[in-house]
């Protein structure tokens, strides 16, 4: 490879909500008092408009900050919970980031280690890529899964220019280990016993492949400055790195206490958080487990001193919310019955026809710009919105995800159908011109005030649940 | 050049139905009982009638569209009829049909009836309705509470009012109407409340408690409409006659564009003005005698008394605290109880807001009648602040 290409910035999304493990022990240790030892920390939590579609949006927006990805080539969404089996996932997050239609996407599934095959991959095409991995993982309640998992994503830009990283090599091994598995007619992941994959498993496949990926570098693992690799089970990866020859101060936290483990996303995750802290020479090593291993080793360029801040991981871990009703998260994964009321029940349809019309409007919030007057408007009409002009056709496009925005008028509904109320909304101006009524997300119950600076996220809508729809569209919330 | 229709056409009789949760009654029956009471008081017979205009805003809900249900229920002589929907504004949107006809000649004599039948929908406050393919996809998930509460937001940012300055203003009104529905049996509610029950009351959308919202009713009002000389020649003495009828519609700048601040109804003051004028009103304050707007919530009735320039902007809470609207205010607002307690079946209420109008002007108010009234005027309003359909009536004496 050549030495200008590598990876070119990183980005991180987890959500802001953080369940108390505490609340979930408290709630199911009835049932399964082993919970209680696990009931520390706390993990990550999606809200009820977030999947990982939404999340990877937000991961990518982080990434490409400062940074518009002209000449890309290809998208790549890796993820075990993508919330359409067939549609491209991948497409919905191109389109929300205004990629064009002149792309190659992908939507990587089926492992664990679908980030890091996604990112090895992209790596090895040399073109410009953008990798987001993402995962909102659904368990069932008492399960030490429920406890173990985090929701969240991650983002890497790949190509030619600045990298901060560059890979040195790479080695995959593919073994069917089956610790774990969901098949597509099930919801829910179902595990074997923990010592036999720490015995034979992460013990054994891990460090055979870190083995073969240091040979075939020649580098050697002590030189290793953080290595990343996933997993929850305790003593786990201290062991592999020993095996590995890697030096224990070199592993890194894998954020189990205030994130968990946001499955395929999670090598990703790592490494955007390893890559924010690296110092240029650093050697950073990720491993993902699953059905194999995939192992990466990357050397941190000077470049990685002046990348524009990201929010990156510890950005996403700072804008937390502190959740402790464990029925909310229940309710938020559709795990309980909860009467939604007769409100809920509203069809609204889907016409695809409209949706695939107005794909650019609705799904990447793009507005227009009178060439005419200059007014910026959202959506656009055919004919210009300031009285004074009224010109028609005389709109270009205008995205308005990125606009700063503030709050002018708000309410807190407690009438209206929302899978969290009350639904805070209200008309957002936009800075730099423009305005809208959005509905608003990630907000504290009595902290709105007009004038209150927002910013557009990418979100779920509403489910359309008669049809298995999922309708996203652009959403006020807090900037800071 | 066109003159407007002041004094151009006249009320022949008008009927309006019991509102409230009419459980025993079909949109049908409502529209029987309205139209009976109507029928009786213009003295006619139903073949004299000769245009209609249906109002009906959520079909769907209960008779279906077009105009066949209204020809069907009342047997009309296969005659026009027109349904219209306009939003809330419905009920003013069929009367300015059936007097638009009258005025230009068209025919003599038609009738505007509007009905809606809210209470089956097994859950309070308005139904949930589509609103198109498209804005469904975009629209924020409002409901009619959510988007009106905005108004009292951005009135206090601009204003710089307490908010408790503001609920306690708010509370005024709700209890005022409280009152004068006590008196109204045909109101939907009839209990008189205390402030202290609107501040306390469960919040439906901040700053919107229980109280600050309107009744959830089924209803029918109409009107049967005619010319001056041809209500004279029906032996119609005391005319009431319309001054002005005025329709303003939001185009997107509220929205999308411009100084609208979220504060007050752009459309209003737009169609205020204009009535004013079509009634040769230069001075309101002085001139109008009653009022019946569109208090779908509290805070809609405060800043619309400023877009109809009767309180000055940013100085309602001080006239709605004084009394000024009170039935023993200086011009009462809502004397039948207003959409809060008289109700608010959506296709009536612009009619239902003109029956009272009609009612106080000949003398025949019972209970509520106020000493020699001059001139009524309606503030109908469908949709929401942002984007709505504002529509105002003048009536009065005919020539004065």
């Amino acid at each position: 490879m050549a030495n200008d290409f590598g990876i070119l910035s990183y980005g991180a999304y987890l959500p802001r909500r953080r369940l108390q493990r505490k609340s979930i022990a408290a709630a199911n240790s009835w049932f399964a008092p082993g919970l209680r030892g696990l009931a520390k920390g706390e993990r990550a939590m999606a809200n009820w408009d977030e999947d990982a579609v939404t999340m990877a949006v937000e991961a990518a927006r982080d990434c490409v900050s400062g940074m518009p990805p002209a000449g890309l080539e290809q998208l790549i969404l890796a993820s075990t919970t993508h919330p359409f089996d067939d549609r491209q996932n991948a497409a919905i997050v191109a389109n929300a980031l205004h990629l064009g239609s002149a792309l190659r996407v992908l939507d990587v599934t089926g492992s664990q280690r679908a980030g890091t095959s996604a990112l090895i991959s992209a790596l090895a095409g040399g073109g410009k890529s953008l990798v987001a991995a993402a995962e909102h993982r659904l368990a069932k309640a008492a399960s030490p899964q429920e406890m173990h998992y985090g929701d969240g994503a991650a983002a890497l830009l790949v190509g030619s220019g600045k990298p901060i990283a560059r890979l040195i090599g790479s080695h995959s091994e593919t073994v069917d280990f089956v610790h774990q598995f969901r098949s597509s007619e099930r919801a829910h992941d179902y595990a074997w016993e923990e010592r036999w994959i720490r015995d034979e498993g992460y013990l054994k496949i891990v460090p055979a492949a870190l083995a073969a990926l240091f040979k075939a570098t020649g580098i050697a693992p002590a030189k290793v400055t953080h290595f990343c690799l996933p997993c929850t089970l305790p003593r786990v990866v201290p062991g592999v790195a020993k095996r590995a020859g890697i030096a224990e101060v070199a592993v890194r936290d894998n954020l189990a206490a205030v994130c968990g483990d946001t499955g395929a996303a999670h090598a990703l995750v790592m490494l955007a958080h390893a890559l924010a802290q690296a110092k240029p020479g650093d050697l950073i090593a990720v491993a993902a487990f699953g059905q194999g291993c995939d192992a990466l080793l990357f050397e941190v360029t000077d470049a990685v001193a002046t990348l524009p801040p990201r929010v990156g991981v510890d950005g996403a871990l700072a804008r937390r919310k502190e959740e402790t009703n464990y029925l909310r998260f229940l309710a938020f994964n559709d795990h309980i019955a909860l009467e939604r009321g007769m409100r809920a029940e509203a069809d609204k349809g889907t016409p695809l026809t409209t949706l695939y019309r107005n794909r650019d409007m609705v799904t990447g919030l793009v507005g227009g710009r009178c060439r005419n007057c200059g007014t910026l408007q959202f959506p656009r009409g055919r004919y210009c919105v300031n009285p004074e002009c009224n010109a028609l056709d005389s709109q270009d496009d205008q995205p308005f995800s990125e606009a700063s925005a503030k709050v002018m008028s708000y309410t807190a509904d407690a009438l209206t159908y929302s899978a969290d109320p009350p639904a805070y909304y209200g008309m957002v101006e936009f800075d730099a011109g423009g305005r809208m009524m959005a509905d608003f997300t990630d907000v504290d119950e009595g902290k709105v005030e007009v004038g209150m600076p927002m910013r557009m996220m990418f979100r779920i809508k509403e489910h359309d649940t008669a049809r298995g729809f999922v309708r996203y569209f652009w959403k006020a919330a807090p900037s800071v | 050049m066109a003159t407007g229709i002041r004094d151009k056409v006249a009320i022949l009789g008008m009927g309006c139905s019991k509102f409230g949760e009419r459980w025993d009654r079909n949109a049908e029956d409502l529209m029987v009982e309205a139209f009976e009471e109507c029928m009786q008081d213009a003295g006619i017979e139903r073949k004299q009638i000769e245009a209609a205009w249906f109002g009906t805003a959520i079909e769907e809900q209960h008779v279906g569209k077009s105009g066949v249900p209204l020809a069907m229920t009342l047997r009309l002589p296969y005659i026009p009829v027109t349904r219209v929907e306009n939003y809330c504004a419905t009920g003013t949107e069929a009367f300015r049909g059936a007097v638009y006809a009258v005025a230009s000649g068209a025919v003599d004599i038609a009738l505007a009836l509007g009905v809606e039948k809210l209470k089956d929908t097994g859950y309070g406050g308005l139904p949930q309705r589509g609103r198109g393919g498209l804005n469904n996809m975009y629209w924020a998930n409002i409901s009619a509470p959510g988007s009106f509460a905005q108004l009292a937001a951005a009135y206090r940012a601009k204003h710089r009012v307490d908010p408790k300055d503001l609920k306690r203003a708010m509370a005024h009104i709700s209890v005022k109407s409280h009152d004068n529905g006590s008196l109204n049996p045909k109101a939907h509610l009839r209990n008189k409340i205390t402030e202290d029950d609107v501040m306390n009351a469960p919040m439906i959308a901040d700053p919107l408690g229980l109280y600050d919202c309107c009744g959830v009713s089924d209803g029918s009002a109409c009107a049967i409409v005619t010319t001056p000389d041809i209500a004279r020649g029906l032996g119609k003495k005391e005319l009431v006659s319309v001054k002005a009828v005025q329709l303003a519609v939001s185009n997107g700048q509220e929205v999308q564009f411009g100084e609208w601040d979220g504060s007050y109804f752009a459309t209003t003051r737009v169609a205020a003005g204009r009535a004013y004028k079509e009634a040769g009103i230069a001075d309101p304050r002085k001139r109008i005698s009653m009022f019946d707007v569109h208090d779908c919530f509290s805070v809609t009735e405060l800043v619309t008394m400023e877009d109809l320039g009767i309180s000055q902007e940013g100085k309602a809470i001080g006239d709605v605290l004084d009394g000024f609207y009170d039935a023993s205010g200086k011009i009462p607002c809502q004397i039948d109880g207003g959409l809060k307690c008289f109700g608010h079946p959506i296709g009536a209420s612009g009619l239902r807001m003109i029956y009272e109008m009609y009612l106080q002007l000949t003398g025949r108010a019972g209970e509520r009648q106020r000493p020699d009234p001059v001139l009524g005027m309606t503030h109908n309003l469908g949709g929401f602040p942002s984007q709505n359909v504002s529509a105002i009536t003048i009536v009065g004496r005919h020539g004065a």
